[in-house]
């Protein structure tokens, strides 16, 4: 029952190719609260086709999805798999029925181990009941190999980085055998060769004749990777095209609904702020900063209205450098000045007070408060900053969040709203909020673009930029390089937890910063 | 145009207020004594005091109230205090032992108790805090241990109090109304306003709703934990002495057994959750008068006490039911769909 007629469906889905589509989604209408998320969305996924999902932030793609594996249950609309119309009651139903997902957001249990994440609640057992781990460990031991990612089936999977974390579940996904598999921003937070290995695994599973709805923000891999495309903007349907007829220029015009000039890349008149930002004041002084395990004595001077950043392949040391500047995580040698000011080492509450915070890389458990209003969130830095027996005015609390929802147009049905109604780029916005209603000194961002799409990734790129041009310095770490060449006036490259070299103005190039991590022996 | 849009605000808003759900039991409550016994409400006035079972309900609660206030706090954070209970007991047999014993007078014997009984608190929260022990293991120790502590100081008997300002805690009135009523309100009001009027209240309630994210955004969790454990372990402490002065006697082994229980349930029926965030002060108030007026309205329907607790479920559950907004829609979904479907 679990696999039910698992081949015959295989075969009839290939041979259904183009007559029937696999999977079928009509008039999808989802309400949250005041705010339409999707009103009339329709697709259609073809048996061996990848399908790219595209749009803005707050578009509607992760809705769409979700309504598809029975997350949320759409007010209007029908979902057909095979022709027979599917209402699946929870990811997991919408599991054994062969529709796989792996979401933006790594949704697996920290826990438990790579093994258990990949089969739970798919185990066999024995008559008593008990678990046929054999079979278990085969299983998941052929779905990582389908990946050739040689993951340790015994860790536990919060002692793993994020991106080996996607990996698992999207191991996850694979081991079912899914007719339908739904990837939502798989590549966010892989390298190159992650990526690589990713795309071969699609193409292969591409030529089983799954089906693949594909969600991701890089271009690039949209136009190399889909078949057709889908374009939603503002939980809308806008159009579905053959990835060949297609033209970057369109589909930016598709998505956007306007013209995308303020995208190109400013690297000319960088060289002429950096200079001007080298010769200001040291706002932050960092010397032999390390801890083991994390990074090696690390030194950087941070001047005023300077964006420095930190380029690197993932586990070269870019977060933790981060995570023990501002103290979340303590620091074994080394020292943190800020102004003429000592920071206390390894307490991010002394930090936040002095004035250096840390927008993290893992907005689920390290930023949002979910069950919290957009308002409470944003004012809750600015608040723990001045301590408990010192409360920010009510009135002043209405100002600021009418305020930052206003200049970041964060999407929301008011500053009353839980933030988790919010879509996930709308969430980042709201915490960026945050921190600058802090009124920092240093502001350290990691990831800031991450699960965010074009449209909102160059409003954030602009508020960097008048960021620093009113005095604010900031650390900037992004796995996107041409972002970091975008933003930064300074880069120290990083690999294997060491800084290897320095990069200044025009000389930030991608090609520049990848041949420092490869030359380096 | 702007009419129409305020009505369906304040309609929702009305549903989703959690207060809604506990004053529906208590109407509940209510509507059963109308029917079946109206004399139920009767107020008389004896010697110049109130009473009746509506006094009764309130008085008797007071210990409840006190413990479930502590208790929200608690929750909040992401916790939950099991010792309570045993806290009552040591609260009762150290006043009433410094009084009756060692002749301290109240007024020396009440602040040392709740000093005594705030520091347990403390502990518990230092062993969350820096133990890193879970909540419902670390106040377990206390609430295993907690009512042979106060054995030991009662030296395993019931201490007798009567002392006339100890016996007017629990039997005193004033302006006709019991004394332990107004200490109630007294503390609900300064703890809302301490609360409320200091960001205390959305720092809590941040450490509850993502206690990992609190860190990040500078909040000295643990710091909270440690006043909030105290703070639940000193209003124990003070409803162990108001039990001991109405019954004019501090009896180590039973005071406070199962309170504990008592106090979640009227957190959880008062709006806040258990996974913590959210919380409402007032809503655990209207938890422990709900359950304080169910169990009243048990006796004297004639339900033994053996069987009163099996109603007494029903209406939590059903409380608790409906506070859950799926529920509601599941509920909704049934009866839009009941006639559609087949």
């Amino acid at each position: 029952m679990l696999f039910p007629a698992e081949s015959t469906i295989r075969i009839k889905s290939i041979m259904s190719n183009d007559s029937t589509p696999l999977l079928k989604v009509r008039g999808l209408s989802k309400q949250f609260g005041s705010v339409q998320a999707l009103s009339d969305v329709s697709f259609e996924l073809r048996a061996g086709e990848i399908h790219s999902l595209l749009g803005e932030n707050g578009a509607g793609k992760s809705t769409t999805i979700k309504c598809i594996t029975g997350v949320h249950r759409p007010e209007t609309g029908t979902v057909e798999l095979n022709g027979q119309l599917i209402a699946p009651r929870s990811p997991r139903e919408a599991e054994l029925i062969g529709i796989g997902t792996v979401y933006q957001e790594v949704n697996l249990l920290p826990n438990l181990t790579v093994l258990e994440n990949i089969v739970l609640g798919r185990v066999k057992t024995n008559a008593f009941g008990k678990i046929d781990w054999k079979d278990a460990r085969n299983r998941a031991k052929s779905a990582l190999s389908k990946l050739e990612m040689d993951i340790d089936l015994d860790a536990t999977l919060s002692t793993l980085p994020v991106a080996m974390q996607q990996l698992v579940a999207l191991a996850r996904a694979l081991e079912v055998d899914s007719k339908v598999l739904i990837l939502d921003e798989p590549t966010a937070s892989l390298d190159e060769a992650e990526v690589e290995n990713l795309f071969r695994v699609m193409n292969l599973l591409r030529d089983k004749g799954i089906g693949i709805v594909f969600i991701t923000h890089f271009l690039d891999q949209v136009f190399r990777m889909s078949d057709r495309m889908t374009v939603l903007r503002n939980g809308r349907y806008i159009a579905t095209r053959d990835a060949k007829e297609l033209s970057k220029q369109d589909l930016l015009q598709d998505m956007l609904g306007k013209a995308f000039e303020e995208m190109q890349s400013r690297a000319g008149e960088l060289d002429a702020i950096a200079a001007d930002r080298a010769g200001r004041k040291v706002q932050l002084e960092v010397r032999g900063l390390g801890a083991p395990g994390m990074i090696d004595s690390v030194d950087l001077e941070l001047r005023e209205g300077e964006v420095v950043g930190l380029a690197g392949l993932l586990g070269s040391g870019r977060t933790e450098c981060a995570r023990l500047i501002f103290g979340v995580d303590k620091a074994t040698t080394g020292t943190v000045d800020l102004k003429d000011k000592r920071v206390k080492q390894g307490v991010p509450s002394e930090s936040i007070r002095d004035g250096i915070m840390l927008a993290s890389e893992d907005r689920k458990a390290e930023g949002i408060f979910p069950n919290l209003t957009v308002r409470e969130n944003i004012v809750i830095a600015l608040q723990s900053r001045r301590g408990p027996m010192n409360p920010v005015p009510r009135e002043e609390q209405d100002a600021l969040a009418k305020k930052y929802i206003a200049a970041m147009r964060i999407k929301t049905s008011g500053p009353e709203a839980k933030i988790s109604e919010l879509s996930g780029g709308n969430q980042q916005k709201v915490l960026l909020a945050r921190w600058l209603a802090a009124e920092p000194k240093v502001l350290i961002l990691d990831e800031p673009t991450r699960g965010i799409d074009i449209g909102a990734r160059a409003e954030i790129e602009k508020l960097i930029e008048s960021l620093s041009e009113d005095g604010l310095s900031m650390i900037m770490i992004s796995s996107e390089m041409d972002e970091e060449v975008r933003c930064c006036h300074r880069v120290l490259v990083l690999r294997d937890r060491k800084v290897i070299g320095e990069l200044q103005g025009s000389a930030i190039t991608e090609s520049a910063i990848v041949r420092k991590i490869a030359d380096h022996e | 145009m702007s009419k129409a849009a305020e009505s369906t605000v304040s309609k929702k808003s009305l549903r989703d207020n959690p207060l809604i759900w506990p004053l529906a039991g208590l109407a509940l409550v209510i509507a059963f004594n109308l029917v079946t016994g109206p004399e139920f409400f009767s107020v008389s006035v004896r010697d110049g005091h109130l009473y009746g079972n509506l006094v009764d309900i309130f008085s008797q609660g007071a210990r409840v109230m006190l413990l479930a206030l502590g208790m929200t706090l608690v929750i909040a954070t992401g916790g939950v205090d099991l010792s309570v209970g045993a806290v009552m007991a040591i609260g009762g047999a150290l006043a009433a032992t410094f009084v009756t014993q060692m002749g301290y007078g109240l007024y020396v014997a009440l602040p040392i108790t709740l000093i005594i009984v705030g520091t347990l608190g403390f502990f518990n929260g230092a062993m969350v805090v820096f133990g890193k022990i879970q909540p419902i293991i670390a106040t377990l120790i206390l609430m295993v241990a907690g009512r042979g502590v106060a054995l030991l100081i009662t030296d395993s008997d019931v201490v007798k109090i009567q002392d006339p300002a100890f016996l007017y805690l629990g039997k005193g009135y004033i302006l006709g109304i019991p004394f332990s009523l107004w200490l109630v309100a007294v503390i609900f009001l300064v703890m809302a306003v301490s609360i409320r009027k200091t960001a205390l209240g959305l720092l809590i309630e941040a450490v509850g709703d993502n206690e990992h994210a609190s860190r990040f955004s500078g909040i000295e969790a643990g710091r909270l934990k440690l006043i909030v454990y105290a703070v639940c372990g000193a209003l124990a402490g003070l409803a162990g002495v108001l039990d001991a002065a109405s019954v004019s006697a501090a009896d180590p082994m039973r005071v406070g057994e199962l309170k504990e229980l008592d106090a979640i349930f009227a957190v959880v029926i008062g709006g806040t959750a258990l996974t913590g965030g959210r919380f409402l002060l007032f809503g655990s108030i209207l938890g422990a008068i709900l359950l304080q007026a169910l169990t009243l309205t048990l006796y004297n329907a004639g339900v033994s006490a053996a069987v009163a607790p099996v109603p007494k479920a029903i209406v939590i559950v059903g409380v608790c039911l409906l506070q859950s907004e799926r529920f509601r829609k599941q509920i909704t979904n049934i009866t839009k769909f009941g006639g559609k479907a087949s």
